[in-house]
C-alpha cells in the first residue's frame, strides 16, 4: 500500500503499519470531532512519525497514486474543518 | 464514520476529477494535464517568491527595531544623568516594547521560513513528477494501442494529479500564513499612526526632543556661567585699572 503524507511525499507501507495507522486515524477523527486540537495534533504527529520511520519512501519521480492520504501534521482544527467543507481548503485546479 | 485519512483521500480524488473533467476529449488528457502541471509549477514558484517578499519586509522591521534598542538605552542614560527619571522610565518602557516586538518578529520570520522550505520541497517533488510524466506521455503515445493507452493515461494523470492537489494545498496554506503576518504588520502600523504606540522607527520621537531640550538648556546654563565669569573678571580688571 502507498501512503501519502501531504506536503512530504509518498511511502510504501506494510499491512501492519496500515492497521496501526487506521487505529490512530479513528482517534484523530474523534479528536477533531470533539474540537480537541492538542490531541488531534499529537495523533497526526504520531501517524506521520510512524510512516516516516517504518514506511519506505518512494522516489520523487514515481507516478503511482496513493491508497491512503494523511493530511499535514500541523493542520489546525480550523483548517481541518475547511479541508472537508464544501468550500474546501485546496484551491480549484488551474482552469 | 469516515476517518481523517479517507476523507482527505476523497477530497484529493474530487480535486483530480475536477482537473481531468476539464479535458473532455480523452485523447488530449495527456497534453492538457501536462500543461496544467507546468502552470502549477509556476504557481508554486510564485508562492515561494511571495513568502520571500513577506519575510524580507519583516526582516527589515527587525533591523530597524534592533537599531532602536541601544538608542533607547542611551536616551535613558542621558535622561537619568540630567535628573529626569520620568524620561528615563519612558525610554526604558519603549525599549521593552521594542524587544517584545522583536521577539514576535523572530517567530513570524521563522514561521515564514518554514513555509518557504515546505513550498520548495513541494516544488522539487512536483518538478520530478512532471519530468517523469513528460517522458511517459511520449512512451504512451508511441507504444500503446488506444485501449491500453486509456488505462495508462488515467494512471499517470491520477498519480501526478495527487501531487498537484498536494502542492495546491501547500500554496494555499503558505498564502494564508503570509496574509496573517501582513494583517498583523498592518495592525501595528495603525497603532503607530493613531499614536497609541510611539513609532520609534521613524525619525525623531518626543523623547528625542525633550532630551535635546535638556541638552540645550544645560548648554545655555554653561554659556551663562561662562559669560558671568567673564563679566566678573572684566569688572575686577576695570576696578584695578581705575585704582591708581
Amino acid at each position: 500500500m502507498i501512503v501519502r503524507l501531504m506536503g512530504e511525499g509518498q511511502f510504501q507501507a506494510s499491512d501492519d503499519l496500515l492497521a496501526r495507522l487506521n487505529g490512530l486515524d479513528e482517534r484523530a477523527q474523534a479528536a477533531a470531532d470533539a474540537g480537541n486540537e492538542p490531541e488531534l495534533d499529537r495523533l497526526l504527529d504520531e501517524m506521520w512519525q510512524l510512516v516516516q520511520t517504518e514506511g519506505e519512501r518512494l522516489s520523487d519521480d514515481d507516478l503511482s497514486a496513493s491508497d491512503v492520504v494523511i493530511p499535514p501534521s500541523d493542520l489546525t482544527l480550523e483548517e481541518t474543518k475547511r479541508l472537508f467543507s464544501d468550500e474546501g481548503l485546496i484551491p480549484d485546479p488551474p482552469a | 464514520m469516515a476517518g481523517l485519512m479517507s476523507r482527505t483521500s476523497n477530497v484529493v480524488k474530487a480535486w483530480i476529477s475536477k482537473l481531468l473533467d476539464r479535458a473532455e476529449d480523452p485523447s488530449v488528457t495527456l497534453d492538457y494535464s501536462y500543461e496544467k502541471q507546468l502552470e502549477m509549477l509556476q504557481d508554486v514558484k510564485r508562492g515561494v517568491a511571495d513568502v520571500v517578499t513577506a519575510k524580507k519586509r519583516l526582516e527589515l522591521q527587525t533591523q530597524k527595531l534592533e537599531q532602536e534598542v541601544p538608542k533607547l538605552d542611551d536616551q535613558a542614560r542621558k535622561a537619568l544623568a540630567a535628573g529626569r527619571e520620568d524620561l528615563a522610565r519612558a525610554a526604558l518602557e519603549r525599549k521593552t516594547v521594542a524587544q517584545q516586538q522583536l521577539q514576535g518578529l523572530d517567530q513570524q520570520i521563522a514561521g515564514l521560513e518554514a513555509q518557504q522550505e515546505k513550498l520548495l520541497a513541494n516544488e522539487k517533488r512536483l518538478s520530478a513528477k512532471v519530468e517523469a510524466f513528460r517522458s511517459q506521455k511520449e512512451v504512451i503515445k508511441a507504444q500503446y494501442s488506444a485501449a491500453e493507452a486509456q488505462v495508462k493515461i488515467s494512471e499517470a494523470a491520477t498519480g501526478i494529479g495527487e501531487e498537484m492537489a498536494d502542492t495546491g494545498l501547500a500554496i494555499q496554506r503558505a498564502q494564508d500564513k503570509t496574509e496573517q503576518m501582513q494583517a498583523r504588520a498592518a495592525a501595528v502600523d495603525e497603532l503607530v499612526e493613531t499614536g497609541a504606540l510611539e513609532d520609534f522607527t521613524s525619525g525623531e520621537t518626543s523623547l528625542d526632543r525633550e532630551l535635546a531640550q535638556i541638552s540645550a538648556q544645560s548648554q545655555v546654563d554653561d554659556e551663562l556661567a561662562r559669560l558671568k565669569g567673564e563679566l566678573a573678571a572684566g569688572g575686577a580688571q576695570k576696578e584695578l585699572e581705575e585704582k591708581p
